[in-house]
């Protein structure tokens, strides 16, 4: 390596341009994959159904989706109505977008703490790295959706609470691939190096080495955007999420499925759009993994 | 040393117990108003709250209060529910039996079907049988519960065929298993979840081991394929997967929660939805508590299993 005084760690990743030329082999990688194309389309489907149609309801019947538009399993509009005469397809329309940016907003509260710990507890190592750990440990020995129930009968059912519980499940889960992921760079030279130029610590970890988990934190957050989705989804399906009359996929199915044979759509519109989000999401996760598998186990 | 790795492992366990019970107990402080008001409801008189608050020592601080609910806990006395003022042990007694009756149902169907489809699609490297079981198992693995669950109502209870119950009905004095017709779709449905996660570890563990030099070894001296397989790389390849399947039976211990409450199923699940309902704390609490100690002791097994099994540490040379 030549001889640059002067320069950060950062500069000399720059100037031998590894860093932009290694990306895009990993998109390229990513998107060469069939399963990926797949899933990336699975997910735009129903993210698109998710934030368009709230702005189609009006239009569609006039009502919005919590209105009663017509008597109880009337054949009305494209899928009739509910148990309490309320348009199927105007719900469907509009029981997305929460499921949706809720689940977000948990992986990324999940995310923002697993990696601050995880990182942490690698660059720290000593008795800060063994409390973190152990402190997973505790949080881990108890399933997430009992976790979720003991914060609903606290806090009750808000969308806060949920967004805050399963972020902070996901958090153990996620610090303990953090933590690995950077152990296999903390003694690399350039942090070596960097810590010579007495660069911060909290820099240290934020520019060298959070640049190099990327890998597997993207595919952490496919995966537990997947497990978000399912969790959010499933506690609105237990009734103890979205509350009525809020229209949601996770409370229609709930609501709707004790007429499933009379009104199946009622159930099986969101169920499918749940399956597809999930399987899309998924997908990407695991085409994420294949396509940064090698640059992460070998190296550049 | 086996024996100090399995103490040691086995003290570990407890504290994390007994540090799950502290975090359980002090969120519930956290609870706003007073528990005796909730239990009597209307017919809360000074008198009848101070008798509660004597009976619950809800006057006591809290750490003393944590030792006296610590110590119920340990000799069986769960504490008394707010919603019926039953005391929590004869509430989910009966339903204990019937969640882990369910949970080890799906666990015998799961695990061999999970190792053996893995096992398969390894076999079948590349081939259409390996990328239709790799693409399935995918697709299993990302939806939630409740949703397969549906599905599979929907299509043999109720919009398609007609031929499963789609809920659980249980007669009083009865048992869960004198209707096995009713467990069908309640144990498929947790098999559908679990196994794919092993299956899909069984494969990925297979194909490292079958590209071993010793299976390739094996093959060049020319012993049979079957027993290639069966004796020199399925031991190797298990101990990984054992750790998947700890995993996978622990997630049952919370997973068990949204099929029981699908299928109406009388287990602990169904009882701990209702319970958070009426913010009937003791019964969470009390559920909560067994579900975690349930995943702590799989977790305790597996890792028993692990170091039993684990050749380096059976002549004390490991370490």
């Amino acid at each position: 390596m030549p001889q640059t005084d002067g320069l950060s760690a950062q500069e000399l990743m720059r100037s031998k341009d590894a860093g932009s030329e290694r990306r895009s082999t990993v998109l390229t990688r990513f998107w060469s994959q069939r399963q990926a194309k797949v899933g990336v389309i699975l997910t735009a489907i129903v993210v698109l159904f998710a934030f368009v149609g709230p702005f189609l309801l009006p239009w569609l019947t006039g009502y919005s989706a919590t209105e009663f538009a017509a008597r109880p399993f009337q054949s009305d509009g494209l899928f009739g109505t509910d148990n309490l005469g309320r348009d199927v397809w105007s719900r469907f329309l509009a029981g997305g977008l929460n499921l949706i940016i809720f689940s977000v907003l948990a992986t990324l509260v999940g995310l923002v703490l697993g990696i601050a710990f995880g990182m942490t507890a690698a660059y720290a190592g000593g008795w800060l790295d063994s409390l973190i750990m152990r402190a997973n440990d505790v949080l881990l020995a108890v399933p997430q959706l009992v976790v979720a129930l003991l914060a609903v009968t606290v806090l009750g059912p808000q969308p806060w609470v949920l967004v805050i519980v399963i972020g902070v499940t996901h958090a153990p889960r996620i610090a303990r691939v953090a933590r690995s992921a950077a152990l296999n760079v903390i003694n690399e030279d350039y942090i070596r190096a960097a810590e010579m130029y007495a660069m911060p610590r909290a820099r240290i970890l934020a520019r060298e080495i959070m640049p190099n988990i990327t890998g597997p934190m993207a595919v952490e957050a496919g995966l537990r955007l997947t497990y978000s989705i399912g969790a959010i989804a499933s506690l609105s399906f237990l009734g103890l999420g979205m509350q009525p009359p809020a229209a949601d996929w996770g409370l229609m199915i709930n609501e709707n499925r004790i007429a499933l044979s009379l009104e199946p759509a009622g159930v099986l519109l969101p169920v499918l759009a749940i399956a597809l989000l999930t399987i899309g999401t998924n997908l990407i996760a695991d085409s994420i993994a294949h396509a940064s598998a090698n640059t992460n186990a070998g190296g550049q | 040393m086996i024996v100090r790795l399995i103490l040691q492992r086995l003290a570990v366990s407890v504290v994390i117990l007994l540090v799950v019970s502290m975090a359980i107990f002090f969120a519930t402080l956290l609870l706003p108003g007073d528990p005796a008001q909730a239990i009597l409801g209307q017919q809360a008189t000074p008198e009848r709250i101070a008798a509660i608050h004597e009976q619950m020592n809800l006057d006591e601080p809290a750490w003393k209060r944590y030792v006296l609910w610590l110590g119920g806990l340990l000799t069986g006395d769960l504490g008394v529910s707010a919603a019926t003022s039953q005391p929590v042990s004869a509430l989910i007694g009966d339903r204990v039996g019937a969640s882990l009756f369910l949970m080890i149902a799906a666990a015998i169907i799961a695990i061999p079907v999970g190792i053996l489809v893995g096992i398969l699609a390894a076999l079948r490297r590349g081939r259409a049988t390996d990328t239709a079981i790799t693409g399935v198992t995918l697709v299993l693995a990302a939806l939630p519960e409740f949703v397969i669950g549906i599905a599979l109502v929907s299509l043999f209870a109720t919009v398609v065929f007609s031929v499963l119950p789609a809920v659980t009905m249980q007669p009083p004095g009865t048992q869960v298993w004198d209707f096995p017709a009713q467990l069908i779709l309640p144990v498929l449905v947790l098999v559908l979840v679990v196994s794919p996660y092993i299956a899909r570890m069984m494969r990925a563990t297979m194909l490292e081991v079958l590209d071993s030099g010793y299976v390739e070894m094996a093959r060049l001296k020319g012993v049979p394929e079957r027993r290639v397989i069966l004796r020199h790389a399925l031991p190797h390849a298990i101990g990984p997967v054992a750790q998947v399947i700890a995993i996978q039976l622990a997630w049952m211990a919370g997973g068990v929660v949204v099929v029981e409450f699908l299928f109406r199923y009388p287990g602990l699940g169904q009882a701990l939805i209702e319970a958070v309902n009426y913010r009937d704390v003791m019964v969470v609490v009390a559920i909560t508590m067994i579900v975690a100690a349930v995943y702590v002791v799989v977790n305790l097994l597996a890792d028993i299993i692990g170091i039993l099994t684990n050749p380096k540490l059976r002549t004390g040379g490991g370490q």
